[in-house]
């Protein structure tokens, strides 16, 4: 799943450079630029992709203990 | 009341509640220097989310982007913001979580300490320091003169008397900006700052969507009166908008009119002609080179030392897991408006003032601050005059804190020896610092060169930290690297660095590239792209031929992974 998380983010950096609506002046939704869609799309796009990263790719062996986490000042955010 | 002191009002009532916040906080102090600079790790995921997204979007996200859209079109969403979504969240993924691990563990402070401590070598520390402290100046630059341009922009004919153009003058906004964010600093450290904040990065984000809505309905609205309008037929527009879509109908669709309007259009079809350059709606106006190697900017969060200052204050790792999701999602929803005001500005719909029209570059920044003042009541431009100060003050406090600790930290505290000093007297020595560093920003504001060519330099000191990413990723990632790895890539990021900005006339250049022949053709390409590579290149070719750090600090940092050293 590792994989497929990370190849997601790489795909996102792909498409990112999507020269296929350069001069494309169409509106979606009759008021957004084409090209402006498609970027806000990415995103949301990364959103997606960062939720599964840290469901399916967190990184492992972190110093941090948890329960001493939760000691530090319960109510703080 | 007059228009401007209703502004004045209500801008002075939000800077009021953001000192009560950074004082009323500061019952919270714990009198410890960690507690001062850190918050003892004690902010949980939303705070977190809110610092960090407040701390990234500078006044240039609010009056930048709408002023870049207004000179280069839409696609600077694409080339600013959709790729900080994908780059910014890499970075708190891989640097930020691994770092705060290691820091919380090892107590550091800042990067200094941390490389100091990674490289087996306390005069890394001589070399990064500088580099650093000089990188972030021009950033503080940016916020402290976007907010005079801002406030200037949209008090315009306010005061008649006051000025020759009748607005508030920039060095009285960029005073008075600069004390309130020294107060609640000084009190607050790290905890009120990441509590202001989060109070101003929501005050910000609901009032871009308020301006976003106000602006919509008022320019189409606005526009059907003046007969600006036309339909698809050919003929002018006399029925009003149905609502907030129909809003959005009519003033996107006038987007590409710049273009048309100059070249085809006469006075007798009755819309306003404007000066601007080519379409708006496409990114006709980008380069596909630049745009690409523009991906490398946002790697900057990777290395800025308010953004290291911040990860380490979480409370936990997982404390990450919000911000690193939602940050994608926070751009788009502050950028999409923001762009959307600044293209629309290029259209017909709205009369600009000469210097507007005469030159689009130049005056693109206060093109948001004029919208304002034209498309909206006085109580609302002054709420909306405050969400813009909100924006560009989430920057500047945490890089305010951040050069004081790193002035305390690995100047002081580390030259003068641990035990020399009280925790009281560090508490109190950053507090100087950063009254130091506020009283420098204020007055390099002021001069010539800085109110010019500061968002020139803005791209290039961006540029910098970027530059330095390879060297903070491989410290987290390879066992490999070596001091003299790290120097080198350092010092080539600095020499190339500054090669690069002599010949673009120190940044007098705008849209400087580094051309390179590619066949028949030329490809131009941004500084960033030559001055990243250059630099991974040098850390990662001396890393390999010279003597690994000890076997001690690798068992530190990487206790699970076989060692050649």
């Amino acid at each position: 799943m590792k994989i497929v998380v990370w190849g997601l983010v790489l795909l996102l950096v792909v498409i990112h450079q999507d020269v296929w609506n350069w001069n494309n002046d169409r509106l979606v939704l009759g008021f957004l630029p084409i090209t402006l869609a498609f970027h806000a799309g990415i995103s949301i796009g990364a959103g997606i992709a960062w939720f599964l990263a840290i469901n399916f790719a967190w990184p492992e062996g972190l110093d941090d203990d948890p329960d001493t986490a939760a000691s530090q000042e319960g109510g703080a955010a | 009341m007059s228009p401007g002191m209703i502004k004045v009002v209500i801008i002075g009532a939000y800077l009021a509640s953001l000192l009560f916040l950074g004082v009323f906080s500061s019952r919270l102090f714990r009198g410890t220097s960690k507690d001062y600079m850190l918050a003892s790790h004690s902010i949980g995921p939303f705070l977190l989310l809110m610092s960090l997204f407040g701390t990234t979007m500078t006044g240039f996200a609010l009056v930048g982007s709408t002023g870049e859209a207004f000179a280069e079109g839409v696609g600077v969403y694409g080339m600013l913001a959709s790729s900080s979504g994908i780059i910014h969240s890499l970075c708190f993924f891989v640097l930020g979580i691994r770092l705060y691990s290691w820091g919380k563990k090892y107590g550091y402070t800042t990067q200094v300490g941390f490389f100091r401590d990674r490289l087996d070598s306390d005069k890394i520390g001589l070399v990064l320091f500088p580099i650093l402290v000089g990188l972030v100046v021009p950033y503080l630059l940016v916020g402290v003169i976007s907010a005079g341009k801002a406030i200037e922009g949209a008090t315009r004919g306010d005061f008649p008397g006051l000025t020759e153009n009748g607005a508030i003058p920039p060095w009285l906004t960029e005073f008075v900006i600069c004390l309130v964010v020294l107060i609640y600093v000084f009190f607050g450290g790290m905890r009120g700052t990441a509590w202001a904040n989060t109070f101003q990065t929501l005050v910000f984000m609901i009032l871009g969507i308020v301006t976003f809505y106000i602006i919509a309905t008022s320019l189409a609205e606005n526009a059907v009166a003046d007969g600006r309008v036309q339909m698809e037929n050919g003929e002018v527009r006399t029925e009003p908008p149905r609502g907030f879509m129909d809003s959005l109908h009519i003033v996107s669709r006038e987007i590409p009119k710049a273009r048309r309007v100059r070249d085809e259009v006469t006075a007798a079809d009755q819309i306003q002609t404007v000066e601007a350059p080519q379409q708006f709606r496409t990114r006709h106006r980008l380069d596909p080179w630049m745009f690409f190697t523009y991906m490398l900017i946002p790697f900057s969060v990777g290395m800025f030392p308010h953004l290291f200052q911040h990860w380490l204050t979480a409370r936990s790792a997982a404390s990450f897991k919000l911000a690193v999701v939602c940050h994608p999602i926070f751009i788009m929803i502050v950028w999409v408006p923001c762009v959307l005001i600044g293209v629309w500005a290029t259209t017909g719909l709205l009369t600009l003032p000469p210097p507007f029209m005469a030159n689009p570059s130049e005056n693109a920044n206060k093109i948001l601050g004029f919208m304002v003042k034209a498309l909206s009541g006085d109580v609302l431009g002054g709420f909306l005059l405050a969400g813009i100060l909100a924006a560009i003050m989430s920057s500047l406090d945490s890089q305010f804190l951040c050069i004081g600790t790193m002035f305390t930290k690995d100047i002081v505290v580390h030259y003068g020896g641990e035990d020399r000093f009280t925790d009281k007297q560090v508490v109190l020595i950053s507090r100087c610092f950063i009254i130091a560093v506020v009283i420098a920003t204020y007055a390099l504001s002021l001069t010539e060169i800085a109110q010019t060519r500061v968002f020139q330099l803005g791209i290039w000191c961006f540029s910098g930290f970027s530059s330095l990413f390879p060297l903070a990723f491989l410290a987290v990632y390879w066992r490999g690297l070596t001091k003299w790895g790290a120097y080198a890539g350092v010092l080539t990021a600095a020499g190339v660095w500054c090669w690069l900005f002599k010949l673009s006339e120190f940044g007098a250049t705008e849209n400087w590239s580094v051309d390179i022949p590619l066949g028949d053709n030329t490809i131009h390409t941004m500084p960033v792209a030559s001055i990243f590579i250059a630099s991974l290149v040098a850390t990662v070719v001396v890393s390999l031929i010279t003597p690994k750090p000890s076997a001690a600090t690798l068992n530190k940092f990487f206790p699970n992974a076989p060692h050649a050293a």
